[in-house]
């Protein structure tokens, strides 16, 4: 028990670091490392609540998909770094109000609010008891039968998303020799060669 | 001292303001904006899974997933259109986004 105690307050002070210095560091590089950093935290958190399907994916996903792609696009644009933190300082203020403003919202709802009654009586998939049932197994269960629509629908989104990014980055390069092999087979040496003959002491025109 | 629910939502909380926070301050960069709207959804997942087990209702993480695709989704796209942009203009700051405006 203060095992996972220690745990949580380790992962979760780790994951607010990494969320911190993916806001403030000065290289985009470095946020989006940061980013993966906070990311495999949040995964160790899910572990602990028990939801170790979900954090797998965090991992293989966030970190193995969307981090990757963030990291690729950082990578390949040329950003001027020193130019990054102009008006850093000008957005402070406000950033801090609304900030501010909104994490003290937020921690008095979280303070002030009481489980339902009933709530335990409305879940619409009780959790198993997972000694006799993976999560994994159980969420496999629930989601492609109950869910089987919803899981549908959100490949469609990735389709739409695949499709879309391909199209929006796709060009077509003017200047590229390419090498076309039907062209080079139908090439035959009178098309480029032509075959002189020179009369000795004349030379060619 | 155990760790309750509410533990894990002001953890969700402060990672949820911070994104905001870095919306806020990382106006020459746009992808560091995208990288703060991956960490206000992170922060929205950690609510639905942190939800999801101390309730014993397995449907909260069925929907972190579909969070998950969402985000993979938004990210793919968005930063397709951040190079779309960047290839036309040299740059990819907030205030030289602004054609569109009526």
């Amino acid at each position: 028990m203060i095992a996972a105690t220690l745990a949580f307050y380790l992962f979760a002070a780790l994951a607010i670091v990494g969320a911190l210095n993916v806001i403030f560091q000065r290289n985009p590089v470095h946020s989006v490392l940061w980013l993966i950093f906070t990311f495999f935290n949040a995964a160790g958190l899910f572990v602990l609540l028990g939801a170790e399907f979900v954090a797998m994916i965090l991992v293989i996903v966030y970190v193995g998909a969307v981090a990757v792609l963030f990291l690729f696009v950082v990578m390949m644009l040329d950003i001027n770094i020193t130019m990054v933190r102009e008006g850093f300082f000008k957005y402070m203020p406000v950033g801090l109000l609304v900030g501010g403003i909104l994490l003290a919202e937020l921690i008095i709802v979280f303070a002030g609010w009481v489980m339902s009654d009933s709530a335990e009586a409305m879940r619409a998939a009780p959790a198993p008891d997972p000694s006799a049932i993976s999560n994994t197994e159980a969420l496999g269960l629930i989601l492609y039968t109950d869910y089987v629509y919803l899981f549908q629908a959100s490949g469609i989104i990735l389709l739409v998303a695949m499709i879309g990014s391909i199209v929006l980055t796709h060009r077509t390069r003017t200047g590229v020799r390419k090498q076309v092999i039907s062209e080079q087979n139908a090439r035959r040496p009178s098309d480029t060669l032509e075959v002189v003959k020179v009369e000795s002491g004349k030379g060619l025109q | 001292m155990a760790v309750t629910l509410s533990h894990y939502l002001i953890v969700a909380g402060i990672l949820f303001t911070l994104g905001i926070f870095g919306i806020f301050l990382n106006r020459k960069n746009l992808i560091v904006i995208l990288m703060s709207i991956e960490l206000m959804l992170l922060a929205v997942n950690i609510n639905f899974v942190a939800f999801s087990s101390y309730l014993g209702d397995l449907v909260g993480q069925i929907f972190t997933m579909l969070v998950l695709t969402v985000a993979a989704a938004e990210a793919a796209i968005g930063l397709a259109i951040v190079v779309v942009f960047y290839r036309a203009h040299r740059s990819i700051a907030v205030e030289d986004i602004n054609e569109l405006k009526g």
